[in-house]
């Protein structure tokens, strides 16, 4: 039987006569009619809004909870926050507690402290809010275009608002340190809502007297691989070939002006021992790094590492460079130390020996031709050196990089591809990271070695980096505190200015985070103490490796600091001189013995007793007597973190008497012995 | 004919397509052990999704208790654990390193590895890891802060350990046995008001004044999560 006649007696038996067809149409019909309604019979979240009733039927709250759930789609509309999120149709109870344990989608959200109703879900966790299926709020389809963010990048959600160092993130935090310390913002702009543009902290060098400093041939050796010159190094690799490397570094030279060259001076190995002694004394390591003879890198990482310095710096350079930095570079952090000529000729005996066999022995590079000087010029126009590097003759390239204020709302159509990656944008953006050469040789990015860690902060960091972030309304935001600079006056400001005081210690918000801050060091300490620390400085604390270089200061300048000091650094809580005599009696001082042995054991942090103290958090307090104001101890006392937020002292919140027994105790504590020594 | 050829192509397209060459083969023991013990790595806290900074070693050992080479060792996890490889050969050594993701949600993952006997008898090695939500990693950070520097005998350059100066040696922060007798309204009494509030070492100070509520909350969720023996029910 052929198609067409069966096709001819179906036709008939169905629409045969008017009745026929009628019947037929009208099953049709109802037929389509019950689609709708069996189709939102079967709706996905119906089956889980199912599964969690019988989940609770069996449990001993289960009626308590069964009165707490609500049917149906259910929605958290914020209208002001573009936040229209659905999730909690499946995601039934989050934030039933006693459901801890539970899979999902039933958990209860984990403690956080914004509340979800008025906060949403998607302004976190991204997704598409409004969707009801698992694939579609989940994932990524061709219609929507944020996928959920992967659980290790969840800190991004709070950096969208939170640019204030929030403590419960130490990913998106250091995420940030990393984007200013390798000084990806130099040539990405990243500006927050406030306005202002993420700077970097890498301070990379002036190269307009480079020829000054050292050789062409050690140029040609750091581009190609700085890691490989000191593995602490910020800079980027750039992955040039051996010629492009031979023509940047003609070009670097060529542009150095010629500049006034210092003296040679002369070195000798006996120097080079009593150099290194001189090196300890100063203190050089709080900032410097060196590799010990075991291979291990210890000292700050402020500083170039010193490891071999030797085969980088020319030593009438290094010598110019010892006796006042700031004549060669005007912004480095670096200390007028007020070396004299000898221990400058110690210095330099003991740091220019500090140098590497391989080379220069085995780089060697032919005079430049015009033509590779030229060359080297393109290339560093093509790769942005200037976007670090003050040069002469380049400008400062402008919007040199992609700007990244919004990347981390980059939608998937526009994430690159390359083999092996997939193509969501915390993956692109890891890859990108670790190899950006894998997108392309041409691609402009240099390489820095970052670890996985590493990586993922940096992701973290540049994920919070959303659309919605610029929008969000200003009582949301948490900004970044303000940066001021607050900068010291008159002639112990300039005095403060040419020994970096601020590089280490911060003053009135600004400075460093090596040293303690001395907004209020006036009000502290005694003057004498000061300026017999200035002088002579010593640690207070016997654990921290760290200590302040001793700078060489004259009688009259140190005096001048300790005047300043004395005088601007004074809180206005109270008065330093205010000294109430009947309350620091020997009787009150015994009282505050007993206090400080036993209700509130501040030995188990200070050390007052050397011969049987142990704690040593804290200073030592054998010179407390001597050094610090009684009010100030007492107000510490009361509150420590309101002298000094950050502390690691404990806000007491002691009651007057103790705290005026135990200032009695310590002023009594005149003691010049150090612990393990003669002062 | 010619249309039964074209299908017949496109189907063994299709299912070369669908093949993917990146799916690791099967990896067959070249020897078999007796026992499988932990290295290192066991017990870590990282936060949620994130992967876990030092490696899990495990040893397969043979009858004797000497590092076997060559062992077939299988990692399976709870809570969401992947490990990278998931089944790999020990090494020389006998031990097998392998780096461990941990699932989205804060909670405890557990983390099993496997091996099999010269009969094909399983044995198993149980270890766990922690994967830290919010809260507790707020509470790591202020622990690090705050307590680690009498709480920890570890020293670091940056840190250096009080531990062993003071008069009652205080207790690990994931010593389960001291904390987990503890309720938690007393080990928030402990943090926030000292040791001496419930007749303990005054040596323990009261943080009350200058952590937040939330915050000492953050510190106990963070010294229960991490607790060793386990806290509460798993």
């Amino acid at each position: 039987m052929s198609f067409r006649v069966r096709g001819r007696r179906v036709r008939k038996w169905f629409f045969g006569d008017s009745a026929r067809a009628f019947g037929t149409l009208g099953v049709l019909l109802l037929a389509l009619l019950a689609i709708v309604p069996a189709k939102d019979r079967f709706r996905e979240w119906l089956g889980y809004q199912k599964e969690y009733e019988i989940l609770i039927r069996g449990r001993t709250d289960g009626v308590a909870l069964a009165k707490r759930f609500q049917s149906g789609v259910q929605q958290i509309w914020l209208p002001e926050r573009d936040v229209t999120d659905r999730c909690m149709t499946c995601h039934t109870r989050l934030k039933e507690t006693s459901l801890a344990g539970v899979g999902q989608p039933f958990r209860p959200h984990p403690p956080i402290p914004h509340s979800l109703t008025e906060f949403g879900c998607t302004i976190c966790h991204r997704g598409q809010g409004v969707a009801t299926t698992v694939e579609e709020a989940h994932r990524s389809t061709k219609a929507w275009e944020e996928p959920i963010l992967p659980a290790q990048y969840s800190e991004a959600g709070c950096g969208q608002c939170h640019r204030d160092g929030l403590k419960g993130t130490p990913q998106l935090n250091a995420g940030r340190v990393l984007l200013a310390r390798y000084g990806c913002v130099n040539c990405h702009r990243l500006v927050s809502p406030e306005g202002g543009a993420s700077q970097g902290t890498d301070r990379p060098p002036s190269l307009k007297r480079i020829a000054e400093k050292t050789t062409r041939e050690w140029i040609y050796f750091w581009i190609k691989d700085p890691q490989a010159w000191a593995a602490t190094a910020t800079m980027p690799n750039f992955g040039l070939s051996d010629a492009d490397a031979r023509d940047v570094s003609a070009f670097v030279i060529s542009q150095s002006s010629p500049g006034s060259i210092a003296p040679a001076v002369a070195t000798n190995d006996a120097g080079a021992a009593a150099g290194a002694e001189l090196y300890g004394e100063s203190f050089c390591a709080s900032c410097h790094a060196m590799q010990n003879a075991a291979g291990k890198i210890t000292g700050g990482d402020l500083a170039p590492d010193l490891t071999r310095v030797g085969s980088k710096v020319r030593p009438e350079w290094l010598a110019a460079w010892v006796k006042n930095p700031a004549a060669y570079l005007p912004g480095t952090m670096m200390p007028h130390f007020r070396f004299d000529e000898k221990q400058i000729g110690l210095l330099v005996s003991y740091l220019g020996r500090k140098q590497d066999s391989y080379f220069p022995a085995n780089i060697r590079l032919e005079p430049a031709t015009a033509a590779q000087i030229a060359h080297g010029q393109k290339l560093v126009l093509e790769k942005g050196c200037a976007a670090c590097h003050e040069m002469n003759g380049v400008a400062r390239p402008d919007n040199f990089a992609p700007d990244l204020t919004a990347v981390g709302s980059l939608p998937p159509a526009r994430v690159l591809l390359a083999p092996g990656v997939p193509r969501t944008l915390p993956d692109y953006l890891a890859a990108k990271i670790r190899e950006p050469h894998a997108f392309g040789r041409e691609m402009k990015m240099p390489r820095n070695q970052f670890t996985d860690a590493q990586v993922e902060q940096l992701v973290t960091a540049l994920l919070a980096q959303t659309s919605r972030s610029q929008t969000f309304p200003a009582a949301l935001r948490r900004p970044t505190p303000v940066n001021v600079t607050y900068q010291p006056a008159g002639r112990a400001g300039q005095l403060m200015k040419d020994l970096r005081c601020l590089s280490c210690h911060s003053i009135n918000g600004t400075g460093g985070s090596m040293a303690p801050d001395l907004t209020w060091e006036g009000s502290s300490v005694q003057r004498a103490w000061l300026l017999d620390f200035l002088k002579n400085p010593n640690t207070l604390r016997p654990v921290l490796i760290r200590r302040m270089p001793r700078f060489n200061l004259s009688n009259d300048d140190a005096s001048t600091l300790a005047d300043y000091i004395m005088t601007a650094y004074q809180t206005p809580a109270f008065d330093r001189e205010e000294v109430d005599a009947t309350k620091l009696t020997p009787t009150e001082a015994s009282r505050g013995k007993s206090l400080f042995y036993g209700k509130y054991a501040c030995n188990s942090c200070h050390i007052v007793d050397p011969d049987n103290d142990k704690g040593y958090i804290g200073p030592t307090l054998t010179q407390a007597g001597t050094r610090l104001n009684a009010p100030w101890i007492f107000h510490w006392l009361k509150n420590a973190q309101a002298l000094r937020p950050g502390s690691l002292e404990l806000n007491w919140n002691m009651n007057d008497e103790d705290a005026w027994a135990i200032t009695a105790f310590l002023m009594q504590q005149k003691n010049t012995r150090k612990p393990g020594g003669e002062r | 004919m010619r249309l039964r050829f074209v299908a017949a192509l496109i189907a063994l397209l299709a299912i070369a397509g669908c093949h993917r060459p990146g799916a690791p083969a099967a990896i067959a023991a070249i020897a078999y052990g007796n026992a499988i013990v932990m290295v290192s790595g066991d017990h870590q806290a990282a936060p949620a999704g994130a992967t876990l900074e030092q490696p899990l070693v495990v040893q397969v050992n043979d009858a004797d208790g000497n590092g076997l080479a060559g062992a077939r060792v299988e990692f399976r996890g709870s809570g969401g654990a992947s490990f990278y490889p998931a089944t790999g050969l020990t090494g020389s050594d006998g031990q097998l390193a392998v780096k461990v993701q941990l699932g989205s949600m804060a909670g405890r993952n557990s983390l099993l590895a496997m091996s099999r006997d010269k009969t094909g008898g399983r044995f198993d090695l149980n270890g766990a890891a922690t994967a830290l939500g919010y809260q507790q990693v707020l509470g790591r950070e202020l622990a690090e802060q705050h307590c680690a520097r009498c709480h920890d005998s570890r020293s670091t350059a940056e840190r250096v350990s009080n531990h062993d100066n003071l008069g009652v040696t205080p207790h690990s922060l994931d010593d389960g046995l001291a904390t987990n007798s503890l309720g938690t309204a007393d080990l928030v009494a402990i943090i926030a008001h000292g040791g001496a509030a419930i007749g303990r070492s005054p040596e323990m100070p009261p943080y009350s004044p200058t952590l937040s509520v939330s915050e000492i909350d953050a510190l106990a969720a963070w010294i229960r999560i991490v607790a060793v023996p386990a806290y509460g029910k798993p």
